[in-house]
């Protein structure tokens, strides 16, 4: 039979072509594909290239949800990219454990990262066993509410200054036809605004002690209560919100067909996109403006070992490129997040960018849910606040489901 | 019968050496991926494996737990409401069409194409298209309200209650043209004898059809029964692109379970258990019926 | 015992009908009340079955702007074909801004050979289950058919780690591996009921005359199996096509298939969704499956006919 040689054939053609190419060529995969993520893609890949190595870009739509499990079975599989983005957290904690992603430490030390990341704690999500194994690239915080101006003109009334006003302010939005409050049907948004909402209600210390010390005692108790009565007016606000993605919902309220949305800081860069200004077409309210503290969540990259010397070098420019000042301030105006680095000068950031600025200088920060929990704690709770948000589950079921999640978690 | 004929020799192993031979493939397919893979997934589901399989053995923690999961019992309840409803209209819709075909229409190839042409398309198609047609911004809503009866509602994928049925509507649309195909073969295969008969003794057709002709179409019927049955319990895709499992929780099915478990919750563990449940519930139901159906000695 | 009717029939028909249907051979007038109900039903299924088509047609021709406006059932005022060559060429995801083009070779490049090798593979265990089954094949047969009914999801796990170990892991190789696999169960028992179905006296006198199995496989059952080849064809390369799970698990991205582009851009949202686009997309992924359907469609029935009837 034939079929043997044909295989044959087709196992060449399939190693010779990967072995012929330039050796400094660099595949990173990454889920950033809506509009303003692209473009702040593209500053990454320009620097990197102008360092003589070549980006190939490798980015799964569909978020991160659909874009994981791809790379995480690249990386098994053992035939792994050369870069790839995870959320800065404990999403690759295991691929470390098992020697499959490639040690830092070398660039880190060199590059005094120690010093220049700000705050500490990015560094400290990539450190495990005293090894550095990711390089963050930016902060985002999770702790905005993006209000439309013109929406709340059209209703007739002032654009709020914090949540509750805003929840006061729901029946004219309603009145003049908009949805109040867009919230996405992907299960992350939900549980995301859930997040937020208990900072700015309960405030830190709730929340450091629910999801940094998992304290069932405290999930169960009244303030949480509150968080949750909270979100109840959030779900009614958001009823016909009928959006799956986060930038949809970002695109209601640019286009003034909802009044707000609770999103991270992410979401600027489509009104960015958009062509929108801060503090005339759109405002922002940092810790719902209640609480002004934000999350230092964020994305990293991570690098899994290769065997290939030529990338494993490109690698080390790729990382240090990351950190360099130019790319990241060219980098995060675009994204809408904030730069690791103290260091660099935003001079050119927009007031909401500034604002966030301000308030991580004072230190008013938090940990994101991403670095506290594990993968499967959050997406348990992904899975309750979707339905949540959907259905028309009490609060106190909520939180009875809410609190044996905490109990549980890890 | 052909197997038969040659099984009275001697010398068990090299007996039928080529045809063993040849069915190394399906063997090895059959043991090391299928028997293989079922068994590493069981065996791995009685341990707390995060994003890596590893042997820290837990019990039965993962299936208490996934028997505790709100979404999980959401999903088993999806999938028997989409499987029975699959299962009868595709058998019903597949069945009546293919009769209407056999009726010596005119068109035939026209009508047999446009019945077929969405099995051609893949399920992310599928999926797409009837969210686009089943938005009630776009779609058959704002259309019948736009017509004049604007309290018209017909919003299947954003009402938690009937979302299922939004998907079955698509599922159909994709699946039944196969079905009618499978049936409109098994009717061109019965003989026209057949029909002579019962009107020569004044049946009537509909009774013809249901105590007469579908039994003798019993092949046909069980090919369909396994091309359908498979699809129902594997649906994922055409859910994950119509509508990601929502609004909130109420299209969730098991097989997104599994994946969701297995990779974006990198709890490997839980997404096993909730495989070996679905391994277990198929095993009971399909074993006993395919071994009776295709390891008797009976040829047809 | 309908094996030899079936059989006589085909030979008589030979060409497009099995077997004559129900209702004799008496042309009925056109306007009779059972026509009627009988082309109503027909119309009023192929309605249903033609709307997602018709929708997506017209969306594909309209500019934004006139969807905003307008209900998705109204022909397009003005008719573009920006939409299309978008989508062909220039729809972006992340930096890779060059839509579907990137994505049809290698649908094509993965396609074509894994028909081949999971039909070639399947026709001759069918083979060998209809007329030379040995000791525990059914057993093996069984599971094969128990494996139909596991989700893919489940086995990804497994096979990456198989995969990994033959090193195979990544290529194009092991991509047909996995498709000759998941092919497996139905297009097997396909082709054990259809060589099961051909008359036995055939196999018998080939043997008397000394011939093996091979030689009986292509001299005598291959040269008689046209219409089950096209309907494994027809099967695997649509299944094969549209496949989106196992093309971007187990290859990677200079092997992405072209439904990987699709989701991509269906799923890469910049600005507002560009519904025009996605559905040019849409068609222009499922062309290649759509036009082997419109040419085959008449063999199809056929070959189920042959196959699937028989048990």
């Amino acid at each position: 039979m034939k079929l043997r040689l044909l295989a044959a054939a087709l196992a060449a053609t399939v190693v010779l072509p990967f072995g012929a190419a330039s050796a400094a060529d660099l595949e990173v995969t990454h889920w950033w594909t809506s509009g303003g993520e692209a473009a702040a893609v593209a500053e990454l890949a320009k620097a990197f290239d102008a360092t003589g190595n070549k980006w190939i870009d490798g980015a799964i739509a569909g978020s991160g949800g659909t874009a994981r499990p791809i790379m995480i079975s690249r990386i098994t599989g053992g035939d792994p990219m050369g870069a790839t983005q995870f959320n800065h957290g404990r999403q690759a904690e295991e691929l470390v454990e098992a020697g499959l992603m490639r040690d830092l430490t070398d660039v880190a030390t060199r590059e005094n990262w120690k010093e220049i990341v700000k705050p500490s704690s990015l560094l400290d999500s990539c450190t495990i066993e005293g090894k550095i194994y990711c390089a963050p690239v930016n902060i985002h915080s999770w702790q905005w509410l993006w209000l439309s101006n013109a929406a709340f003109k059209q209703a007739g009334v002032e654009v709020p200054k914090n949540w509750d006003e805003f929840v006061a302010a729901a029946p004219a939005l309603e009145k003049a036809g908009i949805i109040p409050l867009a919230v996405g049907g992907q299960p992350w948004q939900s549980a995301g605004a859930f997040d937020v909402l208990m900072v700015a209600i309960a405030g830190k210390d709730v929340f450091n002690k629910v999801f940094g010390e998992k304290d069932a005692e405290v999930a169960a108790g009244p303030d949480i209560a509150k968080v949750f009565k909270a979100a109840d007016d959030a779900r009614k606000m958001s009823k016909g919100s009928n959006v799956q993605d986060w930038n949809q919902a970002t695109n209601l309220v640019i286009t003034g067909k909802a009044g707000g949305q609770i999103m991270g800081d992410w979401a600027q860069g489509e009104f960015q996109v958009a062509g929108q200004k801060a503090g005339t077409d759109y405002t922002c309210l940092p810790g719902l403006g209640v609480n002004e503290i934000i999350s230092t969540g964020g994305d990293a990259f991570y690098f899994p070992l290769l065997k290939d010397e030529e990338k494993s070098k490109a690698q080390e420019v790729l990382a240090s490129t990351l950190l360099d000042p130019k790319t990241q301030v060219a980098f995060n105006l675009k994204k809408g997040s904030l730069p690791v680095r103290g260091d660099v000068d935003l001079a050119t950031a927009n007031d909401c960018m500034k604002k966030g600025l301000e308030i991580l200088a004072k230190g008013n920060v938090i940990q994101g849910t991403d670095q506290l929990l594990s993968a499967d704690s959050q997406k348990q709770k992904e899975d309750l606040f979707s339905e949540f948000f959907a259905s028309t589950m009490t609060p106190e079921d909520a939180q009875k489901r809410f609190t044996d999640i905490i109990a549980s978690a890890d | 019968m052909t197997g038969q004929a040659y099984a009275g020799r001697p010398n068990q192993l090299l007996r039928n050496l080529h045809s063993k031979i040849a069915s190394i493939p399906m063997i090895l397919t059959a043991v090391v991926i299928f028997l293989g893979g079922t068994l590493w997934t069981v065996f791995y589901s009685f341990t707390n494996s995060k994003l890596l399989p590893r042997l820290s053995f837990v019990g039965l923690d993962q299936y208490e737990r996934l028997w505790a999961a709100p979404r999980w019992l959401v999903s088993i309840e999806n999938l028997a409401i989409y499987g029975f409803f699959s299962l009868i209209f595709s058998l019903v819709i597949g069945f009546v069409l293919a009769a209407l075909m056999d009726q010596k229409i005119r068109f035939e190839n026209a009508f047999r194409t446009i019945f077929l042409y969405p099995f051609a398309l893949s399920f992310i198609v599928t999926g797409l298209v009837w969210q686009w047609v089943l938005n009630p911004e776009f779609g058959v809503q704002s259309v019948v309200r736009s017509l004049g009866w604007t309290s018209f509602t017909f919003d299947p994928l954003y009402n938690q209650s009937i979302v299922i049925y939004g998907i079955l509507i698509a599922a159909l649309w994709q699946g039944t043209g196969l079905v009618m195909c499978l049936m409109l073969a098994g009717l061109r295969g019965i003989d026209e004898d057949i029909w002579k008969a019962s009107r020569v003794d004044g049946i009537p057709m509909w009774k013809t059809y249901l105590f007469i002709i579908i039994p003798m179409m019993r092949a046909v019927f069980i090919t369909t029964l396994v091309i359908i049955a498979s699809g129902i319990v594997r649906v994922y895709d055409l859910v994950v692109a119509q509508t990601s499992g929502g609004p909130g929780i109420a299209s969730e099915v098991p097989a997104k379970y599994v994946y969701d478990y297995m990779f974006q919750a990198q709890n490997l563990g839980q997404g096993f258990a909730a495989s070996t449940m679905m391994l277990i519930t198929v095993a009971i139901i399909i074993v006993p019926w395919a071994y009776l159906e295709f390891g008797g000695r009976k040829r047809g | 015992m309908d094996d030899t009717v079936s059989l006589k029939a085909r030979a008589a028909h030979g060409a497009s009908r099995l077997a004559p249907g129900p209702q004799g051979k008496k042309p009925r007038p056109m306007f009779s009340p059972r026509n009627i109900m009988i082309y109503g039903a027909l119309i009023f299924a192929a309605a249903y079955y033609l709307l997602p088509l018709y929708v997506m047609m017209v969306t594909s021709l309209k500019g934004m702007p006139e969807i905003r406006l307008g209900n998705i059932f109204s022909p397009p005022l003005e008719i573009t074909f920006e939409p299309w060559v978008k989508a062909w060429s220039s729809a972006c995801t992340g930096l890779n801004c060059d839509g579907l083009s990137r994505g049809f070779w290698n649908s094509v490049r993965i396609t074509i050979p894994s028909t081949i090798v999971s039909i070639a593979i399947a026709s001759v265990n069918g083979y060998a289950l209809a007329n030379w089954r040995f000791k525990g094949a059914d057993l093996f047969f069984t599971i094969l058919i128990v494996g139909a009914f596991i989700p893919y999801q489940v086995m990804i796990y497994p096979i990456v780690i198989v995969l990994r170990e033959m090193g195979l892991y990544g290529s194009l190789t092991g991509l047909i591996i996995v498709h000759t696999i998941f092919g497996m169960p139905i297009l097997t028992l396909l082709f054990r009921n259809y060589f099961s179905s051909l008359p036995e006296e055939l196999f018998k006198a080939a043997r008397i005359d000394g011939a093996g199995f091979w030689t009986i496989y292509f001299k005598i059952m291959l040269p008689m199996s046209l219409p089950i080849f096209v309907v494994a064809m027809i099967l695997q390369i649509t299944g094969i096509w549209n496949d989106f799970l196992f093309g971007v698990v187990f290859t990677r991205p200079e092997y992405y298939p072209m439904t990987v582009q699709l989701n991509n851009i269906v799923n890469s949202v910049q600005g507002v969704k560009e519904y025009n686009v996605n559905m040019a997309a849409t068609i222009l992924t499922g062309a290649v499956p759509l036009i082997v359907y419109f040419v085959s469609g008449r063999l199809f029935v056929r070959g189920i006919a042959a196959g699937a009837v028989k048990g």
